[in-house]
């Protein structure tokens, strides 16, 4: 049986404890008495027979959905849609789940005589998929099947021949999602629910929508009541797509939704990343040298060369669950299956929390992590990665450990670089940077362009990159980043400290002197149940 | 007197090229510049009068000759060996050549046209008062010298005696600064660049360089012309306060030029990654830089058929012109000063333009640090790198030189 998540009080004996560092990583030495650390439950057992639990989920449907081939037959006009190169986290090794689940609905619609038949990477203003990441998710057989007839296509949420507006909801949010998706008679939407906050509505609603209508709820007024994002119940953010999801439905639109989850196998039980799931106690001498060569070896690297190291490592996690049918149905226990991958019961907060932030998040697949997305990764995601409160008490402080270069993709980010150069460096206030800069971005023609026919993310999400971390600035006193580019950190509006224990000795001006400290080992991933 | 004396001296003019390409303003060291007792010049004509500096700016074109950087096309202009220092205020210094309402401090305007030369009737460019286009700045009765400051006959201000034609001095207010004196000439030179920009209300204009000339040009643009937007790039933090402070609506920094200007216009580029070509841009760069780099950005930056002025001097440059012919952009040249044409046609002198400015501006303030000539190598050390080291302008204070009084 994997273990499940803990709490760890640090003593005099614990070593020092690993802190993920961008393309490196740290050890550091907590200190005792007043420090604790949350690890993550061992990785969950895999489905044994993951294509027959497909079957039997496509077949056996929750809710009030009709097994899918019910759902389908000839002359119908069926839209497949799946998530984006954003999940999963990192990238898994094959097949992936979307080719897994997306062959078997091929199949189910090739048996019911279902000819018209598109599939959509539903990316919403992310970059689009290049051929080789399509074919990696989707696999080559259905790649080679639907891509050289135009049937295999990346959304376009800038295209307005295909979009339909849908209407809006009760609070007036506009629902306006791809065109060939909403006049189908059937979406299927295939997701990977890497976290608590993937899928149900947001699938359709966010993922195939344009930014006239995710405008409504990627604001800084929607993250900052969502407490958190990650607890959907608790989240303004699916509250919003909640409601569209009923202006879809109204509409018509009918969606069979299949989420599937994963184990937290990120980096395998063997070789030199298997030292990173493990315990620093449990290290024995092999894994010290191991992690002491590997550290040392990229270390020496240039950082070209330990990005392509990184970027390259496709992980071993494995489908634990899957789940077909009436949307919230299915989420309702996708989310309890995250939840019990991802959730260490936390008995109150923190006045500093550390975080060792990884090489990468949702929006540098194959690309950079630059300053806006180590914000988004640690403010964004992994602050948010809790139920209940914040581990960390309002006005405390949150030190993450991250190079933060001053680097930036120039084909996928843009837009991201004129946000750095020309927004941050007029304020860091979400309000005023929404307020005063979202809308010249969003409608700038260059970066649609960009968007709509290079691999660049579109204008305006580096907007919603800051936003999503605005709760996180409203409630903490101070932000420190352990080893940064220090004119990068600075420019985020945080303060740079060369060790960590400089940066305890910062948080003690705000936290004071005998603050208690909570260090998140994550990854693999876990979500901090506060009571 | 003394006076740091520019020689020619072509093996040391050849340490301070190589010098100076290792540290910016060391040619003040292993160059031909010495300081030196010298005779003071004689008077060449009647309306000629001696001047005593008391403060005496150092310009970028000085460090240009120091360095090593100039151009040969001054060769034929300048005559050696000559005293530096163009930008001057000064005390007249004979016995009754106080002005009339008593004061005694002038500004040098050091363009040595032909009035100055004694040449009559003058050239067409003088007669119409655009004095920095004159023809006959190697002709008349003294030596060639487009300036004071660069004529063997004159004098310069980096020293502690000089002469001036009649013609040359403004007599400065009361109540207006030693140090904001000082800054009346290279003002000049700014408020002619924006009049010469030719910049339409509401137009795009860039600012290429925030060393004091950029600074004034921005001063002068944002005064004498009505831009939509006054964009600056500026390198140094203590410059890019200042851009703001002197009308820069938009501030950056290097490197970030093609991204603003393409933002700023809602322009296009061509090709993704980083942006090398944009399909429109600013409809004015002005070049307070004059380097090879400077005018490359220039030429990257203006739309088709806008216009490319250059303030800073520019010395043999290797560019590719393709744009400029692909685009019909018009790249226009700005020097010295004359009289300008306002907006609403009256004509005044640039000199009496650069006053109200240097006045309203404050631009007294940018005068960061004073040297005695004694301390020329530190002095011109610090103007080569004073960007870097939060300064602007930097002068020689002539004042307390015990010279001056003998």
């Amino acid at each position: 049986m994997p273990r499940p998540g803990f709490v760890l009080e640090v003593d005099r004996s614990t070593p020092p404890i690993l802190f993920h560092h961008g393309e490196g990583f740290r050890l550091e030495k907590l200190p005792a008495g007043r420090s604790r650390v949350l690890y993550p439950a061992e990785p969950l057992p895999a489905l044994r027979d993951p294509e027959g639990a497909i079957r039997h989920a496509l077949a056996n449907p929750m809710g009030d959905s009709e097994p899918l081939s019910a759902l389908l037959f000839p002359g119908m006009k069926l839209t497949i849609a799946f998530d984006d190169i954003s999940l999963p986290l990192p990238p898994m090794r094959r097949p992936d789940i979307r080719q897994r689940v997306i062959e078997q609905v091929l199949d189910l619609a090739a048996a019911a005589g279902v000819d018209d038949v598109m599939l959509i990477a539903a990316l919403a203003l992310h970059r689009r998929m290049t051929e080789a990441e399509l074919r990696h998710a989707v696999g080559d057989r259905v790649y080679e099947a639907f891509a050289p007839h135009g049937l295999l296509v990346n959304h376009d949420a800038e295209d307005p021949d295909n979009l339909a507006f849908l209407g809006t909801t009760d609070q007036g949010e506009e629902v306006e999602i791809n065109k060939r998706a909403a006049e189908s008679d059937l979406i299927v939407y295939v997701n990977i629910n890497l976290v608590s906050m993937d899928g149900g509505w947001k699938s359709t609603a966010t993922g195939l929508a344009s930014y006239r209508s995710l405008r409504h709820h990627h604001n800084v007024r929607t993250m900052r009541h969502s407490r958190s994002f990650m607890d959907r119940h608790s989240s303004e953010l699916h509250h919003a797509n909640w409601r569209m999801g009923k202006v879809l439905r109204d509409a018509g639109v009918k969606v069979f939704q299949i989420e599937t989850t994963m184990n937290n196998d990120v980096f395998g039980a063997e070789g030199p990343m298997s030292v990173l799931q493990k315990r620093e106690w449990e290290w024995s001498a092999k894994d010290r040298a191991t992690f002491l060569a590997m550290k040392t070896g990229l270390d020496r690297l240039p950082m070209r060369a330990r990005r392509r190291i990184f970027q390259s490592w496709l992980a071993p996690h494995q489908m634990t669950s899957v789940q077909a049918g009436e949307v919230e149905a299915v989420h309702e226990l996708t989310t309890a299956n995250v939840y019990a991958q991802h959730l260490v019961p936390v008995e109150g907060q923190t006045d500093i929390l550390t975080m060792g932030l990884p090489y990468i998040c949702p929006y540098n697949v194959n690309s950079i992590m630059n300053p806006i997305l180590v914000m988004c990764l640690g403010l964004g995601y992994f602050f948010n990665l809790y139920k209940g409160r914040p581990p960390v008490r309002e006005g405390g402080v949150l030190i993450l450990s991250h190079p933060t270069t001053w680097e930036f993709h120039p084909v996928h980010h843009p837009s991201y670089i004129d946000f750095f150069e020309q927004v941050l460096s007029e304020t860091t206030d979400p309000e005023v940077i929404e307020r005063d800069f979202e809308r010249s971005f969003a409608e700038d023609e260059w970066y649609r362009h960009l968007y709509r026919t290079s691999y660049a993310y579109h204008g305006v999400h580096p907007f919603y990159m800051w936003y999503w971390g605005s709760h996180a600035l409203a409630h903490l006193g101070r932000v420190i980043i352990v080893g940064g580019d220090v004119r990068a950190v600075r420019r985020l509006g945080f303060q740079p400290a060369s060790t960590l224990q400089d940066a305890l000795e910062m948080a003690s001006d705000v936290v004071g002197r005998d603050a208690t400290i909570t260090h998140v080992h994550n990854p693999p991933i876990l979500m901090a149940d506060v009571s | 007197m003394k006076a740091l004396l520019f020689r020619r001296k072509p093996a040391r003019y050849a340490a301070a090229v190589v010098a100076a390409s290792v540290v910016p303003g060391s040619g003040a060291r292993v160059g031909p510049l010495a300081l030196e007792d010298v005779d003071p010049p004689e008077l060449p004509g009647p309306d000629w009068v001696p001047i005593k500096p008391r403060l005496a700016g150092i310009c970028g074109s000085d460090l240009s000759t120091i360095d090593g950087h100039s151009s040969r096309y001054f060769e034929p202009i300048v005559s050696f060996p000559f005293v530096p220092g163009h930008e001057v205020v000064a005390d007249r210094a004979g016995p009754d050549d106080g002005a009339p309402d008593g004061s005694h401090r002038v500004v040098l305007e050091p363009v040595l046209g032909c009035v100055a030369r004694g040449i009559d009737p003058p050239c067409g460019a003088c007669a119409r008062g655009d004095l920095g286009s004159c023809e006959r700045i190697s002709f008349g009765d003294i030596e060639p010298g487009l300036q004071t400051g660069f004529c063997c006959d004159t004098g310069g201000g980096w020293s502690t005696a000089m002469i001036a034609h009649r013609s040359q001095l403004h007599e400065v207010p009361a109540a207006l600064s030693d140090e904001a004196a000082v800054m009346v000439e290279p003002t000049a030179c700014a408020v002619h660049a924006a009049l010469a920009a030719g910049v339409e209300s509401g137009q795009t204009v860039v600012v290429l360089g925030s060393g004091t000339l950029g600074l004034l040009t921005l001063a002068a643009l944002r005064r004498y012309t009505d831009p939509g937007t006054l964009a600056a790039v500026a390198k140094h933090p203590e410059q890019r306060r200042l851009a703001r402070e002197l009308g820069a609506d938009v501030v950056l920094e290097p490197g970030e030029e093609r991204r603003v200007v393409r933002r700023l216009t809602n322009s296009l580029a061509i090709g993704d990654g980083p942006i090398t070509r944009l399909t429109g841009g600013a409809d004015v760069v002005v070049d307070c830089v004059g380097t090879e780099a400077a005018l490359a950005d220039a030429l990257a930056l203006a739309r088709p058929r806008g216009r490319i002025l250059l303030v800073g001097m520019p010395g043999r440059v290797s560019v590719d012109l393709t744009g400029l012919w692909q685009r019909e952009l018009q790249l226009v040249g700005a020097y010295a000063y004359g009289t300008e044409t306002l907006a609403d046609g009256t004509r005044r002198r640039t000199f009496d333009l650069a006053f109200e400015l240097v006045e309203a501006a404050d631009l007294g303030r940018l005068v960061s640090a004073t040297y005695p000539l004694a301390r020329y190598r530190a002095a011109i050390a610090h103007a080569a790198a004073a960007g870097s080291r939060g300064a602007v302008k930097i002068a020689f204070d002539l004042r307390n030189e015990r010279e001056r009084t003998r």
